[in-house]
């Protein structure tokens, strides 16, 4: 075999999937193992800063690396071992959320916790410790990794979970992919039933009712959130749509083991019939902007007032539920050339309502109006740098017009401040504006010792890195530079 | 908005002096590239205002290695970058029974290779950026294969070709791409030759190719532009009468 090489001149411009952050980096993309070794070896050899990214589904710089060495490593990405009776998979890290529920479902099974797309890697998810509709009542990705192999720069391979190597494993999810390269992962799998879930949809008038009804669901929802109609204000402000899911247990499934099949779950190829999927973007396009979202967003909320009874309810594929937006390719595209962010403020119960009220208005005062709003619910976890707290979270898509970047960069400032006031969290995944101070002021300095603790006895010399990680954390070292 | 900042590869001497020279007095911060370093620092004292802001390196394009690096410090030291102008050739002469694979070679490497090696890391950082600007010194000598210098047309339609694909390329991440193609300017390059047709001073054609670049399209131009009527010509003219021809 011809050893890989990492290539002096040729760049790759990388970006973020919100597309407004992007840079040139060098690259590579491992095949196996061994080629990783070599490369690795070869930057540290070089100096060069390394950089991991998995299917690059983070919407900031996670996976960015600028003059930097990108390891794209979604070529090692076998489902290496399924068990249909306990609902175990072992996965090599790069393995896509999607090749977990082709194998899985057709035995009864789906991944316990899924974010919103279903092209995510499982070592991506458990770098960013990802989360679902379902976090307040099953945890977030971690809690489903039963083990996990990371491999150091060094070559040493370290097997944890929360019972092995406890400390290893609580820094490693949520740890950023700047501790060592996630290759394999042992994940618990969650008995579904049926391939449908039985949804049901509400409109709420304003934030109080989001707020209330959504609280009523949760005990008995096996999935729950919120969408809110960012443009609406006073009285109307929070204004939206509740989807509450249950699962459907195979034997009240009309169609039985059928529904398993992937061939129910995916979503026709044409919308209405008669546009092509691959040309939705074309048609959407005309209608991000200010205006034009202004009456989606209407449009979607009266629909649902008009239409929607509480305790109705329609049946829905796990797919077409968890993973709607990937049946429209390239619908990003639609944001044009300055691309778009998400912002996602973890905020406490306690004070989660005047917050998100307070973010809403942040948004309008600056004159940028989110064109998506999503609420959740979350439950706190032991891992170190885990954005999951006690409390709501408020995930804001925003358009980055092409000459308006600095007015939206003010805004994604004042945002994180607003999350620092309310002892809040900024979730890295969503993250492309956060500085280092507000950082350190969400997460405390006693998880960011830790976390520096372990940086230091498994990269001390900062092989491992992201422009993220050096943006939010510059106390961790980098290779190539001399003060870390 | 702070001051441009303009990488021009080929600053020492004719075309590309005199870019560099007007862009100082235009208050840029400009990076001067050549061989010949002394004459570079010459170019940025010579400027009418503004020799401080010039970073001056002595670099060989055909030290092809050498570029990327060399791009990352220059990127840094201007803090980003706004423009990379590539002015950059070499026309030896060719006598007319004279057969030269190394003369060719020489060519070949400072007009195209050594363009493609800066054009590369630039434009990698414009699509990123989601701005710049990329103007590539041509020549109308790249229209037809004429007798004169064999491998100079080749590696100036080359380097045209190159342009015109890099502008699509870069066209819908808001990056542009501009091909000034000079008819004849009085430089070192055209010492000797006589008189020659609408020649004008390398004063003047640094600014017409930096009006093309300042006038954000993405367009290939001759400069000066009434020469498109002799490209038009010279195109049409069929290969039989052409190659009888002593143009
Ligand atoms: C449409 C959409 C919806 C989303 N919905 C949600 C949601 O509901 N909930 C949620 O939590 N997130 C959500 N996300 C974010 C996404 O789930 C995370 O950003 C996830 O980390 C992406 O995984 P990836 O494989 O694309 O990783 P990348 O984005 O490529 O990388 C993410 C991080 O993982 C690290 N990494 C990659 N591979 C490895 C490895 N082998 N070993 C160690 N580290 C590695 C990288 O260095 C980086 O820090 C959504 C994203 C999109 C685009
Ligand atoms: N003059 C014309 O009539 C005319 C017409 C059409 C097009 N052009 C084009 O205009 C451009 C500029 O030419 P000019 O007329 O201004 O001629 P010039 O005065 O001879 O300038 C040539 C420039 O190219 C640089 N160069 C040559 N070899 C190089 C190398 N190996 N590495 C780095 N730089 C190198 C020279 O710098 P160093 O020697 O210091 O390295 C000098 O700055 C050329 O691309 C030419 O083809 C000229």
């Amino acid at each position: 075999m011809t050893a890989m090489t990492i290539q002096r001149g040729t760049r790759r411009v990388v970006g973020g999937f919100g597309r407004a952050v992007a840079s040139a980096a060098r690259f590579a993309a491992p095949a196996n193992e061994e080629e990783l070794l070599s490369l690795l070896g070869q930057a540290r050899a070089e100096g060069l800063p390394v950089a991991l990214r998995g299917a690059g589904r983070s919407y900031g710089d996670a996976a960015m690396n600028a003059a930097g060495l990108i390891l794209d490593l979604s070529a090692m990405n076998a489902v290496l071992d399924w068990n249909p009776e306990t609902g175990v998979m072992v996965l090599e890290g790069a393995a896509t959320i999607e090749s977990i529920w082709r194998r899985a479902l057709p035995d009864g099974w789906w991944p316990t916790v899924v974010p919103g797309t279903m092209f995510p890697t499982v070592a991506g998810c458990v770098a960013m410790n990802v989360h679902g509709k379902n976090h307040y009542r099953v945890g977030a990705f971690g809690d489903q990794v039963l083990e996990l192999d990371l491999l150091t720069v060094e070559g040493e391979k370290i097997t944890c979970g929360p019972e092995v190597n406890a400390d290893v494993f609580e820094a490693v999810i949520g740890g950023l992919g700047v501790l060592g390269v996630v290759t394999r992962v042992t994940l618990q799998l969650k008995h579904v039933g049926s391939g449908d879930l039985e949804v049901e949809a509400l409109s709420v008038p304003d934030l109080d009712a989001l707020f209330n009804e959504y609280e009523r669901r949760r005990e008995e929802a096996d999935y729950l959130v919120g969408w809110i109609d960012c443009f609406a204000r006073g009285a109307n402000l929070g204004r939206g749509v509740i989807h509450r899911a249950n699962y459907v247990p195979l034997e009240r499934h009309p169609a039985g083991a059928d529904s398993l099949d992937p061939s129910h779950q995916t979503l026709p190829d044409r919308f209405f019939g008669v546009i092509p999927r691959g040309l939705m973007w074309r048609l959407l396009k005309p209608w991000v902007n200010d205006l034009g979202m202004r009456l989606v967003n209407a449009s979607k909320y009266w629909a649902s007032r008009l239409f929607d009874r509480a305790g109705t309810t329609f049946k829905q594929s796990h797919v077409g539920f968890a993973f709607l937006l990937d049946y429209v390719p390239r619908w990003r595209d639609t944001y044009g050339l300055g691309g778009f962010i998400q912002v996602q403020p973890f905020i406490p119960a306690q004070t989660a309502r005047v917050a998100f009220r307070e973010l809403i208005e942040t948004c309008h005062e600056h004159g940028v109006i989110p064109y998506l709003g999503v609420f959740k619910r979350h439950r706190p976890d032991q891992f170190v740098l885990s954005h999951a707290i006690d409390g709501y979270s408020l995930a804001l898509d925003i358009r980055v017009p092409a000459d308006g970047r600095e007015r939206v960069w003010k805004l994604g400032e004042a945002l994180g401040d607003v999350v620092v006031r309310h002892g809040g969290r900024i979730y890295f995944a969503k993250d492309a504006l956060a500085n280092a101070g507000q950082i350190e002021a969400c997460y405390g300095p006693d998880r960011i010792e830790r976390f520096l603790a372990m940086k230091e006895r498994l990269d001390p010399n900062g092989l491992l890195s992201s422009e993220l990680s050096r943006r939010v954390l510059p106390q961790l070292p980098v290779v190539g530079t001399s003060t870390p | 908005m702070g001051a441009e900042r303009v990488i021009v590869v080929g600053a020492s001497s004719g075309i590309g002096a005199a870019i560099a020279q007007q862009l100082l007095g235009e208050g840029a911060k400009v990076a001067l590239l050549g061989r010949r370093e002394s004459l570079l620092q010459e170019v940025a004292n010579g400027a009418p205002s503004g020799a401080d802001s010039a970073i001056i390196r002595a670099h060989d394009v055909t030290d092809f290695d050498s570029v990327s690096p060399l791009f990352d410090e220059l990127v840094g030291l201007l803090g980003g970058l706004d423009k990379l102008i590539y002015v950059s050739g070499s026309m030896p002469t060719i006598e007319e029974h004279e057969y030269s694979p190394e003369k060719d070679r020489q060519m070949m490497e400072v007009n195209v290779l050594g363009a493609m090696a800066w054009m590369n890391p630039a434009a990698a950082h414009m699509e990123a950026a989601r701005a710049g600007t990329i103007i590539g010194v041509s020549s109308i000598a790249g229209e037809r294969g004429r007798r004169g210098n064999p491998a100079y047309c080749t590696s100036k339609a080359a380097m045209t070709t190159y342009l015109e694909s890099l502008r699509n390329r870069l066209h819908r991440y808001g990056v542009r791409v501009v091909t000034a193609k000079p008819g004849f300017v009085r430089t070192a390059m055209t010492e000797g030759m006589g008189d020659l047709l609408w020649i004008i001073d390398a004063k003047e054609a640094a600014r017409q190719i930096l009006k093309l670049g300042a006038s954000g399209r993405s367009i290939s131009r001759f400069v000066p532009g009434r020469w498109w009527m002799v490209a038009l010509v010279i195109r049409s003219i069929p290969s039989w009468i052409f190659r009888k021809l002593n143009l």
